[in-house]
């Protein structure tokens, strides 16, 4: 099987759906002839033309909310945010109209549109431009959050966030860009909302998604050879739709649970997910659930202190080794 | 760079009212007597429906908001009058005349308000969500503003499909200091969308006149001319100069795929909502003035008598029926059936609506 990188996954995704349907557009800053800020999009311009793939003005709340309203008529954007954190200036368009819509229309209405783009700390760029809004999104009905963590997800996901009739969000992560993995060439999708086992264990249950897996599977790995436990690594891949039942069948399996997220701690994912686990395995639990966030600060410029400040493997070490105590 | 054209000077909309100069205009001798009479029609049943409202409103039997088209109802049957297959509509919440407009029954229209299952939205979008997609109106959007960038999106969508359209994008004149206008108009207008951005000045935002609101030249649809579009403003008052005016901005967009910006001067008579005592931002005598002046539905109804299309009989027969169909629509609102508390948590998401093998996803999506 091909190896290629994250980066490359996103943009055969984009390419193969470019192709299979003619609805499929790329809108965003500097996607076309910039080849994308981040060279997701580099060369799709050139094979696909200024009609599929369209620089926009710094304008979010405008190009977003044009995106919505085009694919209400069945058009299929798929809008590159150059950070999430920018999707806070079309906060109304992507939570109210593209949300809300659906909805308030009973039924007659559908946005399928997707919005993409990097959400996370540690890249050294302060506060405004490392939010990780997937906890905050996934909060409204009629939404949908993806997260990424590999090259294989991060096109199979894609491509069932673009063929999916419901507004999509994926959350990307630039220190994954160049991660390569293998990806197989031919069409597949990933389905929304079905987490991932990316570790089999028994002894302890690390709850992860986004790049916090591979920090997750660093830990996992020190915590094998140095401190002999088995710990299983469970992908969520998908927020909201959110895959419970693969969350409580590894609870149940190995009656401890660590999460790992690298939202701040004050209503992340993982407050849906312990949640969860109280809720429908309380008593399967031998241990208080543990949990590993950023440390509760807008995110630090300070490189040294933002490695710090984000998940950790020594951090999530520690952490497991207090549920298992 | 292409002109803006600029068109009517501001002084003519203070012309008292008298036949409209625009009656010899093409588009309205085009008409046929049967037309101009559907024209009054329409124009009348959205008065009759918005005045039931107000007496349904008061029995305590509409939730939340409710905010009232009439004295405005020539801006909503001009624009509309004009449109075809590919034109499409969107607006904010003052959103009940264009829904009749486009052909949306009393009956769904007065459902939706009431709560009902039988509502055009199924009771899930009130008086400010009203859609009818199948009519090319996708709403009824309660975020002052929040519409302008998605009538751009359809415009760009009708535009990327090759087809010969339009999408009229309708705003009050409080809408205009949003970012979000401002965006979609500089992107309607950098990429040459079919959009018409009709302005609807009624001359309030809620209790604070135009002039405490907006920083202006004159008028609020000069801004275009910093995006490099064409504008023009109308009065509002009368149908056959929304229709005469309204016509070169739809021309604009079918022919050249460029955008317009239209400010029609109209005035609300109620307050801005059922909830605004009207008391504390203008006085009795300006509205009375509107009323006894410049009303829509009775200058159209005084231009068509002079025309001999209508008769007062006609004039009697209309205005009856449409308010026999409020009435009925009123009742029909009051008989349905509220939904069911299992519909709450339905149309969200249409892959869960619509399961099937090739469904893209699974896992929970509604919490508990
Ligand atoms: C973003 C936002 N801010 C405030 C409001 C509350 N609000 C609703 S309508 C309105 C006045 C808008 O006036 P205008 O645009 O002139 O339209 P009109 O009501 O006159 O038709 C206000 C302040 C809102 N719905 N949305
Ligand atoms: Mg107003």
């Amino acid at each position: 099987m091909p190896i290629i990188s994250y980066r490359e996954a996103l943009r055969a995704a984009m390419r193969d759906e470019l192709k299979r349907d003619e609805n499929v557009v790329i809108m965003g800053e500097e996607v076309a002839q910039f080849n994308g800020a981040y060279k997701i999009t580099e060369g799709l311009l050139k094979e696909f033309g200024p009609k599929r793939v369209v620089d926009t003005p710094i304008s979010e709340a405008g190009f977003i909310g044009l995106g919505i309203g085009a694919s209400m008529l069945g058009i299929r954007p798929v809008m590159e945010l150059m950070f999430w954190s920018f999707s806070y200036v079309a906060f109304d368009q992507i939570v109210n109209n593209a949300g809300n819509i659906r909805y308030m229309s009973g039924g007659l209405i559908n946005c399928p549109i997707v919005i993409r783009g990097p959400a996370n700390g540690g890249t050294n760029v302060g506060a405004t431009h490392s939010h990780t809004p997937e906890a905050i999104l996934a909060s409204h009905p009629g939404i949908k959050v993806v997260c990424p963590a590999t090259p294989y997800d991060a096109k199979g996901l894609l491509k069932a966030a673009i063929r999916d009739n419901d507004p999509v969000y994926v959350m990307e992560n630039t220190i994954l860009y160049n991660d390569k993995g293998e990806v197989p060439d031919e069409d597949y999708i990933v389905p929304i909302g079905v987490a991932d086992i990316k570790r089999v264990g028994t002894d302890l249950t690390i709850v992860a998604h986004g790049r916090a897996v591979i920090t997750s599977l660093k830990a996992a790995e020190i915590l094998e050879k140095e401190h002999g436990v088995s710990v299983e690594v469970v992908d969520l891949r998908s927020i909201r739709p959110l895959d419970e039942e693969t969350i409580l069948a590894s609870v149940r399996k190995t009656h401890r649970a660590l999460l790992v997220e690298e939202n701040k701690p004050f209503c992340g994912v993982d407050a849906q997910v312990a949640y969860l686990i109280q809720a429908r395995a309380f008593d399967e639990l031998d241990a208080p659930i543990g949990r590993v966030s950023s440390i509760d600060a807008p995110q630090i410029y300070s490189k040294k202190l933002e490695d710090l400040q984000l998940p950790y493997p020594a951090r999530v070490v520690e952490a497991a080794l207090k549920v298992l105590a | 760079m292409a002109k803006p054209a600029i068109i009517t000077h501001p002084e003519s909309l203070k012309n008292p009212a008298g036949p409209s100069e625009y009656s010899k205009h093409p588009v309205n001798t085009s008409l046929t007597k049967e037309a101009k009479i559907a024209l009054y029609t329409k124009m009348a049943r959205i008065r009759h429906f918005e005045q039931r409202c107000i007496r349904i409103y008061q029995q305590g039997k509409i939730g939340g908001f409710l905010h009232l088209y009439v004295g405005q109802e020539a801006v909503a049957a001009g624009t509309i009058s004009l449109l075809g297959k590919h034109d499409h509509i969107i607006t904010g919440y003052r959103d009940h005349g264009h829904g009749l407009m486009v052909g949306m029954s009393m009956k769904e229209c007065m459902a939706e308000l009431t709560g009902k299952v039988t509502g055009c939205s199924k009771g899930k979008g009130g008086s400010m969500h009203y859609f009818a997609p199948d009519k090319n109106y996708w709403g009824g959007h309660g975020i002052v503003g929040g519409q302008a960038p998605l009538g751009t999106g359809l415009a760009y969508a009708v535009k990327y499909r090759g087809e010969k359209g339009s999408c009229f994008t309708y705003m009050g004149d409080g809408a205009v200091n949003q970012g979000a206008v401002h965006e979609a108009y500089n992107l309607a207008s950098l990429w040459d969308l079919p959009v018409v951005f009709v302005v609807e000045n009624n001359g309030y935002s809620m209790g604070t006149s135009q002039e405490r609101s907006t920083a202006h030249p004159g008028c609020l649809a000069k801004r275009a001319e910093g995006y490099n579009m064409a504008w023009d403003m109308i009065n509002g008052h009368d149908v056959y100069e929304v229709r005469a005016k309204t016509a070169a901005a739809l021309k604009r967009a079918h022919e050249e795929s460029k955008p317009t910006v239209l400010e029609i001067f109209t005035y609300r008579y109620f307050g801005h909502s059922m909830a605004d005592p009207d008391k504390t931002y203008r006085d009795k005598e300006e509205i009375k003035e509107y009323r006894d002046k410049k009303d829509p539905v009775l200058l159209f109804e005084q231009e068509l008598l002079g025309e001999k299309v209508l008769t007062p009989e006609l004039v009697e027969s209309i205005n009856t029926a449409a308010m026999e169909e409020a009435d009925a629509a009123a009742v029909f609102a009051d008989e349905s059936p509220e939904p069911t508390f299992s519909d709450i948590t339905k149309h969200i998401y249409w892959e869960e609506d619509n399961r099937s093998k090739k469904s893209t996803s699974s896992g929970t999506i509604i919490f508990e």
